[in-house]
């Protein structure tokens, strides 16, 4: 089973890479672009158990480590 | 001045580990560098400092896995009984991730590594580290790192105002406020509720003698042994 | 012995950019057949990059010897004594082909393998520096929007792995002419410090003694890369991405750490760095220098991919990695030291007295090759030179040619020019303070210096090239690349002991090339036993062309000197006001390949005048001695955009103005590039002595001006100083970041 840990940084939070990723959308004339945010992507192979253990677990996972909620959000998904 | 025992943190790859025992030895202070993997500091030990680099080459986020080695254990317990630990650059960014100093650093706002002097403004210095600071007084120190964009959310840092523990801002030469990185409110260096835990961006050990541009540094880690 | 026939042995030969002479050469060297495995390895140790076919005949009778060189060419870097016990182990290495396909990761991964080749001789690496070539960054053309992002790639690279290392980016330089549009050049420097009786050495000897493999795991990452950097560019290999090696900067920290804590122990016999061509010329040359033999385990190589081939294992170039030969017995110490630091570490054979290399793959025998012929045979080619035509068309243009222009309006032409205005932008981005002894910073102009703790001297060292003049003359351009580097160590304070070369050219089977490669050999080795600055480490990189069209000839130098004192190390910029200006050396009108003719009349023409040795060595004493004395406040060599250009720099970076006032017969002899000139900066009272010091030497020394006032004066040129600032410091952001909105 996969887990995948998406992280943003927090709504409020600045985040320079997106707005400088929403610049160079503008520069290059894709004007529809309201905001850009970027994150990251952690893919995790787990060994499998039932799914909601693995939340449990990857949750844990997320707020200990993967992200750092003070400036930081995650979701997390999970693919069978 | 007293001679202190001042145990160095090293993880795989911190970088200023052996200019923070230079620094220290030349005010006359006993070093000690501990690796990562001991699980307790020295029983003698008055001062821990974090220093800076790429701890696990700052992979994830700087200082996110550091914070999890097995030495840093014995760090926030001896913090949280009242020990004196100093975070430089990439140790300001392990102590806020240990949760031992507010806030958290995000990428420069220019995206980009600055190194360079720099002048600082003394914010508060009555506590263990600036007290041989003057406030107002402006400092011109070394920084190089590319997250140093010090942010916390409101509410904390009107408790920090509350609590003189807004150590230092980036600053001009004349002390006017100067937007360096993106950090709040310009803040450069900061300190727990206790007073007993510091962070900062800014490098003092690269500041200890004039033919390297600046001997501000020693003002800064005097502070310590008085 | 698995030996599969090959079929299509011309595919294969052609895959491999090998002849069917070399074929034949292989089949008579073995005695049969290669194997597929024999052939990549044939291959990669006959490429230009490791084995200088077409450069070797020029490369040898460099100067290499002086009684303060402890190791010359011919290992992973060179090795002089700086006193106190010290050595300074310096090399120069060029990244540019991977720079240009992968502009980050290519400048990274140079940075990485030079600064292996640093600590594999025992020193820890205590400064770096860079010499990088772009074509035009200025305008919307495809062209220059891609030089910016290869210039912010490549400022990103290079700072990612020095500052992730801790290794301090001190200076370097950078410029740019149309001729490296499709061939941008980024040579890395490192110079690392060793007490000077523990230096290691890439050997490999005492039969039995184990091979042992640390570090990086080995990947498919830059397969063939050897032989990619010995081929030109066309709109194809901007395709071959996946070839380009991917650093990874905390890894090669560990490394360096475990390294030099090996290092303190007796086990090692020889080390070397897993760098072009991977496993395969690192076994070869540790083999080759003891006149050993060795036999490898492939399946025991650690690996990070699966169904990795014996072939692949070879011709790897996954970074990070050394081949380690150690005492019979040690290897478990060995190993459990890399573990420490999170490493792999595995034997993977042993040293043998047969002089082959048999390398194994689960027992079997894979290949077997004789290891002296491989490298002592490898084709040395007399490639055909000719002097190029446009020599003699371009030897009649001269300034004169041209309409006349104010010095005011020259000179903020010149001063806004890409070679002159600040950098700040790309060296901000590199950490130039961590381990805390640089004293003359990155921006701080001439050389950088940093001290060494260890004796209290500084060491300077400066990174020189000016491309226009090696275009218009390659031997008197090279020469003047090796005065130019010693003059900019020497203003320091420090004397120029020996330099490292990276010889960037074009494609070497265009004899024009071929010839402006041989001068500019020549020019270095006459400058170099003239300067008494003998060659210890060097790099040639060939085939810097596209589409046709070659670089100018490059040849890269930095010079590295030593200054006795730490305390003494003299700045460049003005160090106060009312001080005076007096300008050494002589003023003969030259323009030849000058600033002022490339900015002001687009042309990069004209002749140079012969070297002058005597007159150059007489400038570095004077200064040298000088300074001992205490009689310099500043200094600065003239250099492109003449006196006006030095003065300009000194006064922005000081934020102090000056008055400059020359009896020149004719006004733009202040943009003049006449060699071997420097600008002193000195007090009142000292001129006296000043004078008679000049005297003595036979050096002639005139007073220029005063420094002072909040403008800049130079003759008829005036500037106010905050308009000089922001010229100086603020042209630079705005053109590379033509793309950004902010």
């Amino acid at each position: 089973m996969k887990a995948i840990v998406n992280i943003y940084l927090k709504e409020g939070v600045l985040d320079p890479q997106g707005k400088a990723v929403h610049h160079a959308l503008d520069s290059l004339g894709f004007d529809s672009v309201k905001d850009v945010r970027v994150g990251k992507q952690i893919v995790l192979d787990l060994d499998a158990k039932n799914k909601e253990e693995i939340e449990k677990e990857v949750k844990q996972m997320s707020e200990t480590l993967l992200a750092n909620t003070v400036i930081e959000d995650y979701d997390i998904e999970i693919v069978e | 001045m007293k001679s202190l025992n001042v145990s160095i943190l090293q993880f795989p790859g911190t970088n200023c580990e052996y200019d923070t025992v230079y620094a220290f030895k030349r005010l006359g202070h006993n070093t000690n560098v501990i690796w990562h993997k001991e699980e307790s500091i020295p029983a003698d030990t008055d001062l821990v400092v974090v220093p800076g680099g790429f701890s696990y080459g700052d992979y994830l986020r700087c200082g996110s896995i550091a914070k999890f080695s097995p030495v840093m254990k014995s760090v926030i317990a001896y913090a949280n009984d009242g020990g004196r630990v100093l975070g430089i650059c990439n140790g300001f960014q392990i102590l806020t991730e240990a949760g031992l100093l507010p806030g958290a650093l995000k990428r420069n706002d220019n995206l980009h590594f600055i190194s360079r002097h720099q002048h600082l403004k003394v914010v508060n210095s009555n506590n263990d580290f600036l007290k041989k600071c003057k406030e107002g007084e402006v400092l011109y120190i070394p920084i190089a790192h590319h997250d140093g964009n010090y942010f916390v959310d409101d509410e904390t840092l009107s408790d920090m105002y509350d609590n003189a523990q807004v150590l230092l801002k980036y600053c001009d030469s004349e002390g006017n406020p100067m937007v360096v990185n993106g950090s709040v409110e310009q803040i450069a260096g900061v300190c727990n509720k206790d007073k007993n835990v510091f962070g900062l961006m800014p490098h003092p050990e690269r500041a200890m003698e004039s033919i390297l541009g600046s001997k501000d540094g020693i003002r800064m880690l005097e502070g310590f042994g008085i | 012995m698995a030996n599969e026939a090959l079929e299509n042995i011309e595919e294969v030969l052609s895959a491999h950019k090998l002849s069917y002479a070399d074929y034949e050469h292989m089949k008579q060297i073995l005695g049969r057949e290669p194997n597929l495995v024999e052939i990549g390895i044939f291959s990669a140790m006959w490429s230009e990059h490791c084995s200088y076919k077409s450069s070797k005949k020029y490369l040898n009778g460099f100067p290499t010897k002086a009684p303060w060189v402890i190791q010359g060419p011919g290992e992973n870097a060179g090795v002089i004594d700086i006193g106190g016990g010290m050595a300074a182990v310096f090399k120069m290495e060029s990244h540019n082909h991977p720079s240009y396909i992968e502009p980050f990761q290519g400048a990274a991964t140079g940075v990485g393998g030079i600064l292996r080749d640093i600590f594999t001789m025992g020193a820890r690496p205590v400064a770096n520096l860079n010499s990088l070539r772009f074509g035009d960054i200025e305008g919307n053309s495809d062209t220059a929007k891609y030089q910016r992002h290869l210039v912010k790639g490549v400022v990103e690279g290079i700072g990612s792995y020095g500052n992730c290392m801790g290794v301090p980016t001190i200076g370097g330089e950078m410029s740019f002419e149309s001729c490296y549009n499709g061939n941008i050049l980024v040579n890395a420097f490192s110079l690392g410090l060793a007490k000077s009786d523990e230096i290691f050495y890439g050997k490999a000897e005492g039969i039995g003694n184990p091979v042992i493999y640390v570090g990086s795991k080995t990947g498919r990452d830059g397969l063939g890369g050897a032989v990619m950097s010995s081929d030109s560019f066309t709109e194809e290999s901007k395709k071959l991405r996946p070839t380009v090696q991917v650093g990874d900067p905390f890894t090669e920290k560990l490394l360096l750490e475990a390294c030099l804590e090996l290092f303190k122990t007796d086990y090692v016999i020889g080390i070397q760095d897993m760098g072009a061509a991977g496993l395969t010329s690192s076994s070869f040359e540790m083999a080759g220098r003891s006149g050993s033999g060795m036999v490898m385990h492939l399946d025991k190589v650690p690996a990070r991919e699966e169904g990795m081939t014996p072939y692949e294992f070879m011709l790897s170039e996954s970074q990070e990695r050394m081949l380690i030969c150690a005492k019979k017995g040690t290897e478990d110490k060995i190993i459990e030291i890399f573990h420490k630091w999170d490493l792999d570490a595995s034997v993977i054979g042993e040293v043998t007295d047969t002089g082959r290399m048999e390398l194994f793959w689960y027992g079997e025998k894979v290949a077997d090759v004789p290891v002296d012929p491989v490298s002592e045979e490898a084709p040395i080619l007399d490639r055909p030179t000719k002097r190029p035509e446009y020599l003699d068309e371009i030897a009649k243009v001269g300034i004169d040619d041209f309409e006349k222009v104010s010095n005011q309006e020259a000179f903020e032409k010149l001063l806004s020019s890409n070679d002159i205005i600040d950098k700040a932008w790309v060296y901000e981005q590199y950490d130039s303070m961590v381990q805390t002894n640089t004293q003359k910073h990155p921006g701080s102009l001439d050389a950088s210096v940093i001290r060494v703790k260890e004796n209290g001297c500084a060491i300077a060292m400066s990174s020189d090239c000016n491309p226009r003049y090696c275009y218009i003359d390659p031997f008197v351009g090279a020469a003047y690349a090796v005065m130019e580097s010693g003059r900019n160590v020497a203003m320091s304070g420090a004397t120029p002991l020996a330099i490292t070369d990276c010889l960037n050219f074009g494609n070497p089977e265009n004899p024009e090339v071929m010839w402006q490669f041989a001068q500019s050999c020549e020019g270095i080795k006459e400058a170099c036993a003239n300067m008494e600055t003998p060659v210890v480490s060097g790099n040639v990189s060939l085939y810097n062309e596209t589409n046709g069209v070659s670089i100018y000839p490059t040849p890269a130098i930095a010079m590295v000197g030593v200054n006795d004192d730490e305390n003494r190390v003299l700045g460049s910029k003005f160090a106060k006001e009312g001080s005076k200006l007096l300008l050494l050396g002589d003023t003969t009108g030259e323009f030849g390949a000058s600033l002022y003719m490339k900015e002001l009349y687009n042309t990069v023409a004209g002749t140079l005048k012969e070297p002058d040795y005597t007159a150059e060595a007489r400038l570095w004493e004077f200064v040298i001695k000088a300074n001992k004395y205490g009689l310099l406040l500043s200094a600065k060599d003239v250099n492109i955009g003449g006196i006006a250009m030095a003065v300009a720099k000194m006064s922005a970076l000081s934020g102090i103005g000056a008055e400059i006032n020359t009896n020149f017969e004719d006004k733009r002899w202040v943009f003049d590039e006449s060699q071997s000139r420097a600008i002193i900066e000195v007090d009142e009272d000292s001129l006296q002595e000043v004078a008679k010091l000049a005297m003595d030497l036979g050096l002639k020394v005139e007073a220029i001006g005063i420094t002072g006032g909040d403008s800049l004066k130079i003759d008829d040129i005036s500037m106010p100083l905050e308009e000089l600032k922001d010229i100086y410091f603020g042209t630079f952001p705005k053109k590379i970041k033509a793309d950004i909105v902010d």
